[in-house]
């Protein structure tokens, strides 16, 4: 089973690896073809020059940015499944929650970005602030639509048998919301990464906004396509991991073909 | 299985007295009174929207009536001794069989080892035991009903409502599943909703068409020989024309019937 199991895994691999040595090796001749300046547009090779003659500035920098999208996507996630909960236990609370929600998804990230680097300073409180931000929505909107559609037959039998409205919830609303509430994590989890950046690039002093707003003041082209490589295969990387932690959560799901 | 048949023993009759019921101003009964026997398989007919599920939640109370009064012959409140099986099957996709089947002892949070194996005997008892370890999404819709039934039983309660429970099935598994229910059910008080004439005569002691007029009448009718009955009994076949001549004068002239 579990040999069958890597086997689709490494065939899976196959087409995302082809597709990569493909992108690559095309940017490589377009550079070649059209000569243009490496301040320009880098070939692959200079990034990867990059990347390698100062491997621990990026992995420190990438680590700081990992710890603020996973700190924000937990908390984000926390924060969106609670107020989703409350949105369903408590009929009256929709009226007036909803539309702050959806003004808070209306205004732009980026506005904010400066105040909560005023208010929370230049560590890593206000990326996860950020992260947090852009992602609750999405998780809130997701986890409410689940926990509000569980089957009637499964609720009305529950009734039937003297289930507790917490033991519903529980037992039954929260497991049948479990494949929206893990949609919302995914988008959540591929859109976190915006929110930390964006709070990196507004002022930090750590972290791959960083080192691309330095790279870039600096006209250090290079740099800033190895930093942003760093950040596709941290994004990459979480996104898989999250994806395939929730299809075992997801077990009963018989079409898993949401994995990367 | 002592405590189950402790409680068979004592499966109580139902007696429905004067009971009114308005659903948002629509009346569903009015002054209906009828009463079920205990021990008895009793088949509930009528045409769509005269109240035969109504009539399963005024007896399980979770319907309350507006006047008259639903009790249990042994004196006893209904509430809490009644388990429902409805049309749909409601397994939780996520547990599998034998937790299903556990699940009001999962949902008031009452599960025990001594639960799991009183699951593994029911299920045993309507077949399934090689199942036990599958998610229902590997079973049919027989055996699915089939877990349902078992789930029913688990609750241990003497009087079982049934809303179409069969109805979804193909022809031959419905048949199955009712000699099933007969022999599982046959100390307990059961009511079953149906649509269907056949399923009633196959298997009721009794069978009570609801008619759409108001105030409430009803027709019933009593079967002597023991479910469940093959479609070509002398009985069936005798009352079968009797039964759909109840159902359906009812559109044509509303107001006549008994």
């Amino acid at each position: 089973m579990t040999s069958t199991k890597s086997n689709q895994r490494l065939s899976a691999a196959i087409p995302i690896l082809m597709v990569a040595v493909g992108i690559i090796f095309g940017w490589h001749i377009l550079i070649a073809v059209t000569g243009v300046p490496a301040f320009i547009f880098p070939a692959p090779l200079d990034v990867i020059g990059s990347l390698v003659s100062k491997p621990n500035y990026f992995l420190s920098h990438t680590a700081t940015t990992a710890i603020e999208i996973v700190v924000g996507l937990i908390l984000g996630c926390l924060l969106g499944i609670g107020s989703a909960l409350i949105l369903l236990c408590f009929k009256n609370s929709r009226r007036w929650v909803l539309p702050l929600m959806v003004i808070s998804q209306s205004i732009p990230v980026f506005a904010l970005a400066p105040l909560l680097t005023l208010w929370l300073g230049y560590g890593m409180s206000s990326k996860i602030a950020m992260a947090v931000l852009i992602i609750y929505f999405p998780v809130v909107a997701a986890s409410f639509d689940g926990l509000r559609r569980t089957p009637d037959a499964m609720v009305k039998l529950a009734n039937s048998m003297q289930a507790s409205p917490l033991s519903i919830i529980w037992h039954i609303r929260f497991p049948s919301a479990a494949s929206s509430i893990a949609s919302g994590i995914r988008v959540a989890t591929s859109v976190a990464p915006i929110g930390a950046v964006i709070g990196e690039w507004v002022g930090s002093s750590r972290g791959l906004g960083f080192v691309m707003l330095n790279a870039n003041g600096r006209m250090q082209t290079d740099e800033m396509f190895a930093a942003l490589l760093c950040l596709c295969v941290l994004a990459v990387a979480l996104y898989w991991l999250v994806s395939s932690t929730l299809e075992k959560f997801l077990y009963w799901q018989t079409d898993s073909s949401v994995s990367l | 299985m002592s405590r189950t048949d402790d409680i068979n023993l004592s499966s109580p009759g139902i007696v429905i007295d004067k009971a009114s019921l308005h659903l948002q101003a629509h009346p569903v009964f009015e002054d209906l009174s009828l009463s079920f026997p205990g021990l008895q398989c009793h088949c509930v007919l009528g045409r769509s929207g005269v109240g035969k599920s109504s009539l399963l939640n005024i007896i399980s109370g979770s319907t309350t009536l507006q006047s008259g009064s639903v009790n249990a012959s042994n004196g006893k409140s209904l509430s809490g001794q009644t388990a429902y099986m409805f049309q749909d099957d409601g397994l939780l996709p996520w547990l599998n069989v034998v937790d299903n089947v556990q699940l009001g002892l999962r949902l008031r949070g009452e599960t025990n080892r001594n639960s799991f194996d009183r699951a593994m005997d029911l299920l045993s008892a309507v077949t399934l035991t090689p199942w036990a370890q599958h998610l229902p999404a590997s079973l049919s819709g027989g055996m699915r009903q089939r877990v349902a039934l078992a789930r029913t039983l688990m609750e241990d309660k003497a009087i079982i409502l049934m809303d179409e429970p069969f109805s979804r099935l193909d022809a031959i598994t419905r048949d199955e599943l009712q000699e099933l229910a007969c022999k599982l059910l046959h100390k307990r008080t059961v009511i079953m909703v149906t649509h269907d004439p056949a399923e009633a005569l196959r298997i009721g002691h009794t069978i009570t068409v609801l008619h759409t007029a108001r105030p409430s009448t009803t027709s019933t009718f009593t079967l002597s020989s023991q479910p469940a009955r093959a479609h070509t009994n002398d009985e069936v076949l005798a009352l079968t024309p009797a039964i759909w001549k109840a159902l359906s004068k009812d559109k044509a002239h509303p107001t006549e019937c008994l």
